[in-house]
């Protein structure tokens, strides 16, 4: 068939790209090189509208053992020659057109990401934002997202330990579904994604190649319309059974010495793999694709190109240790496939049947290499006139403020989402020290030696639809909070960047402020950016979600005996404010959702008044001068402090500390930089001289249970408990809709 | 006495199960592989162990194929003989579908994997902490099984709530009689969903699950 330019927008690419991959061939392509170069080059792969802006990020630290985007995932040094490997990617478009397959193949991929490098997977955390729970589609999504994610976590083995989940109208067509994992390496054991070594064989390892997920990086590089259900195929299909097993093999293989270079197949199958492990060993590759193994027959070319088939692997293995890598796979009944050698010239050729079918430079085709990099236009969102135009005053204090409150523990943004995390196994390799001591970061265990690794996702994607720039440092913020909240030391962040479509420059000013904030926040906390992904297009003909970069980030417990859990201790334990209360409910729950106020500015926060917090708050719980911490983030001060009292069903007598606020700002308002702890009363005057000058306030008491709030009576922690864990439950079952069921 | 668990390529608390023998309650314990299918190493005073997990994936019924696995066959013998065998969640389940133990693991009354803290009566104590984690973990058989099970003193654990009370509410999954464990009638092969390998490390914050391992195999007096 012959290749034109109209063949090449069929494939996304545009006018301009088909150029550029002429001048960089010196001929046309033919269909299979056109098709490459489609899937590399696609937002997915060559991140071409992001890597200008993402090179911006801080990628470089003391603890990091690889380069930011140089391997698979972050890999950071935790000392006893360990290391911890953790990286967060979404499966948004995906899950939008085939929520149960597309959420578990996100869970598959990540953690696929992690034990490519060695190490062993030991916490997942999903990071999800749906439209209106109110609505059935949200519904049917929800209920084919969480049971995707049990199905293929529960079955791999890997606890789900954390994250979050939003529902906002800006989501409605597009789900967002961002998975992260965690593993553990040890030193002199990480394999990189590198091919090396002219003559050595390259095997094809795991499940046999089938047409799903053909163009899928392409496919999660357009807007979501009517028309994207049709793209059905692009949508892979996951077997956690097989993936099990692969992860077995793969980290025994390493173990024999025979591996020279190894990564998995996530996005763009064969083209992607093979070209960045020899693009980064200055390598090239023959292959021959009949011998791919395949389950469907006839495969074209193309198709086992870009297949995004899940569950396998391609491995550079050192000449003459071929039976040991064989051996491995036999035992664990995995198909392992000699598909053919690195060369020297650095180009990529692909036969089939003893025909040349495809010849590429792999540089050309990766980022970093020939891939092209753009710089877009960007303006200022119309929208920020609404925010601008907010008025405080105009909004009246509510009456009785118990009911409110009453109204806002049962939102579903507040809510328990104990229906959802009870499908996930979160306890799964004795190593989840926060089920029963819960934390603000979950609390894992590193097995065979005292150390903790706390890890979180954190993302209020409302504040930084505010103010971009401010609220991806929230976002960077609050993620370091809840881990030294948890008795950790912040170590370093993995990005999930979901945005809109980039060519649109308000979209694109949501991106770049969001960058800038975040490097700032990841600057200030000494928590490089070690990777992670970019997705764009999360947009429909009804507009863009809000900006969603989701922070993933990693913190060290020496010893995980010295965490910090969140829930109130005893009856008579003082009750501190730890930060600054500000007269200031902006962009809170409780404005949008009781008021139904949509555009309003960030709420208060200031980095360096976030900064000294948290030095503050790490300081009180090494030195043991609190019993509980749990920082005050969605649904404000009074949120907070239910929260604390649910795990010992204890109660808390409290009054506001300060009259100048207003009543709901104080005790609903979202401003940042605020902890709740609770002290001893032998330990009040240490905690106080510890904390100095830093603004805080004692707001009252644990109860046995009772609730108080500024003298008034507010039943007990009991009924709040019920309250709270019912909510979403009973929205659903009250609701009438065949997907309520399932959605559960 | 020593341990032998056997490790089927979709075992996924196999390694749990061995931290908590060896590391939590001191024992010994050798690693199986499904496809071996030597046993001699143990005498009926040792006991084999079939951890929770995906045995063969479980795309079939639960437990249906590992049933027929090579170690499988020695396991069967080996329980034949006397030789003890317990098996949690998913080794409950190939129990059941090797008929080493009467009945069989529905899906879930709800319909949905469970995963959480629950409590237990039975051997070794009432209302003890312990985690299920299971899509189909619905006990059910017969009345004439139930009522044998009952005469016999076969049901090891019940759901009950925190304070040992046996209630419809705290039966997590619908199991029938809110049963959660059972021993054969020669009380020798043993059966629950529930992990109590999940609970004996002090770093998780609960170690009840110690109770039940110690009093059902490793004091070895039992007497149900």
């Amino acid at each position: 068939m012959e290749v034109t330019v109209k063949t090449a927008q069929q494939l996304r690419l545009t006018e301009e790209e088909f150029e550029l991959i002429k001048q960089k061939l010196g001929r046309t392509p033919n269909f299979n090189e056109l098709c490459a170069f489609s899937g590399m080059w696609s937002e997915h792969c060559s991140y071409k509208n992001s890597i200008k802006w993402l090179k911006t990020l801080p990628r470089e630290g003391g603890r990091m053992l690889v380069k930011a985007g140089e391997e698979n995932a972050g890999l950071m040094d935790i000392g006893d020659n360990l290391g911890v490997v953790f990286k967060i990617e979404s499966h948004n478009h995906p899950s939008a057109i085939e929520p149960f397959q597309g959420a578990a193949t996100g869970v598959g991929g990540i953690h696929r990401d992690i034990f490519t490098m060695g190490a062993r997977p030991i916490a997942a955390l999903n990071s999800l934002r749906f439209g209106n729970l109110k609505e059935a589609k949200t519904q049917h999504l929800l209920g084919g997202v969480v049971h995707g994610i049990g199905h293929y976590g529960n079955c791999f083995g890997v606890p789900t330990v954390g994250g979050e989940i939003y529902f906002e109208n800006c989501y409605h067509t597009n789900p967002l579904v961002n998975a992260m994992s965690v593993g553990i390496v040890k030193a002199g054991e990480t394999v990189s994604a590198t091919a090396e070594g002219l003559g050595n064989p390259v095997f094809f390892v795991g499940s046999a190649t089938g047409k799903d997920g053909i163009g899928g990086a392409s496919f999660a590089s357009a807007d979501i319309t009517a028309e994207s259900a049709e793209e059905l195929p692009a949508v892979q299909v996951g077997d956690p059974f097989q993936e099990k097993k692969l992860l077995e093999a793969c980290l025994e293989v390493i173990q024999t010495g025979a591996v020279v270079g190894m990564q998995d197949m996530g996005a763009a199958g064969i083209i992607c793999s093979t070209a960045e492990m020899s693009a980064k060993g200055g390598v090239g590759m023959r292959i021959d694709l009949d011998k791919v193994p395949t389950r469907q027959q006839n495969m074209k070319t193309w198709e086992l190109l870009l297949s995004e088939s899940q569950e396998r692997m391609l491995m550079v293995v050192e000449k003459g240790k071929e039976q040991l890598v064989l051996d491995v796979f036999e035992k664990w009944d995995l198909p392992c496939s000699e598909i053919g050698e690195v060369t020297g010239d650095g180009m990529l050729r692909f036969y089939m049947h003893g025909e040349l079918d495809a010849e590429l430079p792999a540089h050309d085709l990766v980022l970093g290499g020939g891939a092209p990099q753009y710089t877009r236009e960007y303006s200022e969102p119309a929208y920020f006139e609404k925010i601008k135009a907010f008025d405080a005053s105009s909004i009246a204090v509510p009456e009785d403020l118990k009911a409110t409150a009453e109204q806002l523990i049962q939102l579903p943004n507040i809510a328990s989402k104990r229906t959802v995390y009870h499908q996930y196994d979160s306890m799964v390799g004795t190593g989840n020290s926060s089920t029963n001591a819960p934390t603000d970061a979950a609390v894992v265990h590193v097995k065979g030696t005292t150390k903790g690794i706390a890890v979180t996702t954190d993302c209020n994607s409302k504040y930084v639809f505010a103010d971009p720039y401010k609220g991806a440092m929230i976002a960077v913020s609050e993620a370091a909070r809840n881990i030294v909240c948890s008795g950790g030391l912040p170590l370093g962040v993995t990005n999930c960047l979901n945005f809109g479509n980039p060519y649109d420059p308000q979209v694109y000013y949501q991106f770049v402020h969001a960058i800038k904030g975040m490097g700032e926040a990841c600057v200030k906390f000494d928590t490089p950016v070690t990777g992670g992904n970019v997705s764009f297009y999360n947009q429909s003909p009804d507009g863009a979600v809000y900006p969603t970069p989701t922070i993933g980030m990693v913190g060290l417990l020496e010893n995980i005996a010295d965490k910090m859990t969140l829930d109130f201790k005893e009856e008579g334990d003082v009750i501190f404010l730890v930060g600054k209360a500000t007269d200031n409910f902006s962009s809170s729950e409780y404005l949008h959702k009781i008021h139904g106020v949509e555009f309003s500015p960030v709420p208060h926060f200031e980095l360096e008044e976030e900064f000294a917090l948290q030095q503050k708050i790490a300081a009180l719980i090494g030195k043991k001068l609190i019993a509980s911490a749990h920082d005050v983030s969605e649904g404000g001060l009074f949120v907070t402090l239910t929260e604390a009292g649910f795990n010992r069903n204890l109660g808390f007598d409290v009054t506001a500390a300060d009259n100048t606020i207003r009543k709901d700002a104080y005790w609903f308002g979202e401003g940042q930089s605020r902890v709740v702890v609770t002290v001893k009363k032998e330990q009040v005057e240490a905690f106080k001289q510890e904390l100095g000058n830093h603004p805080y306030s004692e707001l009252g008491a644990v109860t046995n249970g009772s609730i108080a709030v500024d003298g008034a009576d507010w039943g007990t922690i009991l009924s709040w408990k019920e309250k709270y864990d019912t909510a979403i439950e009973a929205l659903l079952a009250g609701h009438e809709s065949e997907h309520a069921l399932t959605a559960l | 006495m020593k341990f032998g668990i056997v490790v089927f390529p979709g075992s996924n608390c196999d390694r749990d199960m061995q931290d908590s023998l060896q590391n939590d309650l001191n024992q010994e314990v050798v690693m199986l592989w499904h496809k071996d299918k030597d046993l001699s190493m143990f005498s009926t005073e040792d006991c084999i162990v079939l951890p929770g997990g995906f045995s063969y994936g479980d795309y079939l019924r639960c437990g249906a194929i590992a049933r027929f696995s090579p170690m499988m066959e020695s396991v069967i013998a080996f329980a034949n003989k006397g030789g003890k065998v317990l098996g949690v969640c998913n080794g409950f389940q190939i129990l059941c579908e090797s008929h080493l133990l009467p009945g069989a693991l529905l899906r879930n009354a709800n319909q949905k994997f469970i995963c959480k803290n629950v409590y237990l009566t039975g051997v070794g104590g009432s209302g003890l902490k312990i985690p299920i984690a299971h899509g189909e973990g619905r006990y059910f058989a017969d009345e004439k099984t139930l009522d044998a099970l009952e005469a016999n003193g076969q049901v090891i654990y019940r759901y009950c709530d925190e304070n040992g009370n046996i209630t419809a509410e705290a039966n997590p999954n619908g199991a029938i009689r809110n049963i959660a464990g059972i021993s054969n009638k020669e009380g020798n092969v043993f059966g629950m969903m529930p992990h109590p390998e999940r609970a004996t490390s002090a770093i998780l914050g609960n170690t009840d699950g110690r109770a039940i391992l110690n009093s059902l195999l490793i004091n070895a007096a039992v007497t149900i």
